[in-house]
């Protein structure tokens, strides 16, 4: 049983990141922290596809006479663009939070909610 | 950050270096590990390690932003505009094989210009983002 | 040339709008990148028609980016159910372009509006990608390229609720595009394939594997989140009810339908329907979120006192009618499906085009203000009739077509119970629509708001188009149906065979 856990400690490293960011997503008030929660998340999807391309004795996917065995670069080539893909939506995610701050004055969606409800 | 020596000296030292290493990831891309989004990063970070000890105006003069949101659009122009030159001569769109006289030169050629499309979106896209966060006056 | 770029539209209909936003970019003012904007979206549409007549007639297109041939490259494949969806896209965003510059003026603070288009078209760019592309992966990136646009334009509503939407959107929009990606990434841990075709061939072999199971729930519910069935679709009324008029118009029109297409696309192609209907019981899985989502829809659309609020909520309520359809597992259910598909993007851009003209004059979509505004604005008005009565589902609209259809396929499925289901949540329909017309006609014009005149021509001719388009679709069904039949019988069949 711990073997069988042992073994895939990869995809338990996914998983538990992956609940850790939702987590923070859903219970974090704190629009920043809810960004940092969704982050973990999407790197623990990064992490995911990455431990894919893992080829048990292959190396790095540089054509070489030396080598045979080589790792698939796919899921790298795949997760450089989501990635990129992260990296947007956290900026963007940011900027808005600091429109928000701009216009609301705070970054609490408890207190968010409050100053919607009154207009 | 204006006080501090050490740490303009030691930038002005790497600065040329981080730029140095962009490059070679940049175009040493085709043959290794390496290619646009890094050496874009690696470009851009210079630009913000400069922008953080300098000071947000110097930044400003040395990358103006209406320069760096052409670059934006120019990236992305390049990288288009190599997939309608493979349109042109007869391939799909994208299509590297027929943009020199070999295939394999094709590649070549296609992948260095793509690639550096790409690097010039991304450094220039991530300068745009500091220097639109750092700009922010509160 | 003209016969030389025919092999060339797959890619022409991404790459031409793709193009465009950098231009619009370059461009730097608003008239300028306006008029890239509309060219390149013209262009689409032309490309999406020519198309659609070669798929329907000629058969399915396949096109190898870079000259890769599939499964290795990315392989976009149009066939009538794609060009289908390319078609009603690609119009209802250039419909939607000739109405913005006036809305633009008055909603888009100056000096950003070439950064509207800019966004509008990127937007357009990833809606047609995630169509046309026959690659799981390419479709999450067009899938974020469509997604991140559609942020940054809801953030551009006037209000400041806009950012809490936007934001509200961006999580939840994450979110379900990341459940998406991991479903794809288990499908390649198990195939190693991305391309659908592919896809599609190996997963029979494997199907009954726990990884495979997992991504497709992984699958169905991401894109469940981005179609906003319910109970995922709290993101949907805030950001269409805030952003900018011509961003809710081309939205509800057109981005939640294409997360159905890609649903549809993936559990009938690629897993087929004998493994999503037969194996596992995403019947019940859809059935039951759409006809609560049928019910809860139209009942929080009555109660609501901002209109775009309520027509949002309203299609809270129709993509449930689709999911419905999708539910059913049949031929038929598909093919009510895209039908509504298409009625619903007509009626929906219809109605929030028209409040938007209204937004123009009155600056308020409340409807407490717009007592009286009827008589005032005659056309306007006119247009409202038309869209709501399709919304209802009247006979001559096109809204009477889906329901029929949907009314036919639960009947050959032997559920009549949703026959009832479908009569009692129009007669909801027929509350707050009834509700809005008795406010825009009999109501008095409140004493303090002044007069005021029809909305520019610029707005009210394309509104006028797509509420005509509303009556013309019900009258004459012939493109739409024989394309969804079409396109439904290709989608039954499954790529794989």
């Amino acid at each position: 049983m711990l073997q069988a856990i042992l073994d895939h400690y990869n995809y338990w490293i996914a998983i538990l990141l992956m609940m850790i960011g939702l987590y923070t997503v859903v219970a974090r008030g704190n629009l920043v922290k809810k960004l940092v929660g969704l982050n973990i998340f999407q790197t623990s999807v990064f992490l995911l596809y990455i431990t894919m391309g893992k080829v048990t004795g292959g190396t790095a996917p540089i054509l070489d006479d030396r080598f045979t065995v080589y790792s698939n670069p796919l899921p790298h080539v795949l997760i450089l663009t989501a990635i990129v893909v992260g990296v947007a939506t956290t900026a963007l995610g940011l900027a808005l939070v600091v429109r928000i701050r701009e216009s609301y004055g705070t970054i609490e969606e408890d207190e968010l909610d409050l100053l919607d409800g009154e207009t | 950050m204006r006080h501090h020596r050490v740490l303009r000296v030691i930038s002005k030292l790497l600065i040329p270096f981080i730029m140095l290493f962009a490059l070679y990831v940049q175009f040493h891309g085709d043959f290794g590990p390496g290619g646009g989004f890094q050496a874009g990063v690696i470009m851009a970070s210079a630009f913000i390690l400069y922008g953080l000890i300098f000071g947000l105006e110097n930044a400003r003069k040395v990358a103006p932003p209406g320069v760096i949101t052409m670059l934006v659009a120019a990236g992305v122009l390049i990288y288009a505009g190599t997939g309608y030159a493979g349109l042109l001569k007869g391939g799909n769109f994208l299509d590297y094989n027929v943009l020199a006289a070999t295939p394999v030169g094709g590649q070549h050629l296609g992948i260095l210009i793509i690639e550096f499309g790409v690097g010039t979106t991304v450094a220039a896209a991530m300068i745009t983002i500091f220097f639109l966060f750092a700009g922010r006056e509160r | 040339m003209a016969a030389n770029l025919i092999p060339h539209l797959p890619a022409l209909q991404v790459i031409i709008p793709l193009v465009a936003a950098p231009l619009c970019l370059l461009a730097g003012r608003t008239g300028f990148a306006w008029v890239i904007a509309f060219i390149a979206s013209v262009a689409a549409t032309i490309t999406a028609a020519a198309l659609a007549y070669l798929t329907y007639h000629d058969g399915t297109i396949s096109y190898h980016m870079g000259g890769w041939a599939p499964p290795w490259g990315i392989e976009y494949v149009v066939d009538t159910a794609n060009a289908f969806i390319l078609l009603l896209v690609s119009s209802i965003a250039t419909m939607v372009l000739i109405y913005s510059p006036a809305s633009v003026a008055k909603e888009i603070r100056p000096g950003r509006g070439h950064l509207y288009y800019c966004m509008y078209i990127l937007c357009l760019t990833g809606l047609l990608g995630i169509a046309i592309t026959g690659d799981a992966f390419n479709v999450f990136v067009f899938l974020e390229v469509s997604s991140l646009s559609s942020y940054a334009l809801i953030a551009m509503g006037g209000q400041r609720k806009a950012l809490t939407a936007a934001f509200q959107y961006l999580v939840m929009g994450t979110i379900g595009a990341t459940f998406f990606l991991i479903g794809v990434g288990l499908l390649y841990m198990m195939t190693g394939t991305l391309n659908m075709a592919d896809l599609a061939k190996r997963i029979p072999e494997i199907q009954d594997s726990r990884p495979v199971l997992a991504a497709f729930a992984f699958i169905t519910v991401g894109l469940a989140l981005k179609a906003a069935l319910f109970p995922l679709h709290l993101w949907l009324p805030n950001a269409y009810a805030y952003a900018p008029s011509g961003v809710s118009a081309f939205m509800a029109a057109t981005a939640t339908k294409v997360s159905l297409y890609v649903l549809l696309r993936f559990t009938f192609t690629i897993f087929g329907a004998e493994f999503a209907f037969g194996n596992l019981p995403l019947s019940w899985v859809l059935l039951v979120p759409a006809v609560i989502a049928m019910f809860a829809g139209s009942f929080s659309a009555m109660f609501q006192r901002d209109i775009k609020r309520m027509l949002a909520y309203s299609s809270v309520a129709q993509i449930g009618y689709i999911t419905l359809a999708i539910s059913l597992g049949t031929n038929a259910g598909v093919m009510a499906a895209l039908v509504h598909i298409f009625n619903h993007g007509l009626m929906k851009a219809a109605l929030f085009c028209a409040m938007g003209c209204i937004f123009y004059r009155i600056g308020s979509t409340r409807i407490d203000q717009m007592a009286g505004l009827g008589r005032q604005m005659p056309w306007t008005f006119a247009a409202i009739v038309a869209g709501g009565l399709s919304l209802l589902g009247v006979p001559l609209t096109a809204g009477f077509i889906s329901k029929w259809y949907l009314v036919q396929a639960a009947m050959q499925s032997g559920l009549w119970i949703l026959v009832v289901l479908i009569a009692v949540s129009s007669m909801l329909a027929l509350v707050y629509v009834w509700r809005l017309v008795e406010a825009l006609y009999f109501k008095e014009p409140n004493p303090g708001r002044e007069t005021v005149a029809e909305a520019p021509m610029s707005m009210l001719v394309p509104t006028l188009l797509l509420a005509g388009a509303n009556i013309y679709f019900g009258i004459d069904t012939r493109v739409p149906v024989a394309m969804a039949e079409n396109a439904a019988n290709l989608l039954m069949q499954g790529l794989g065979q």
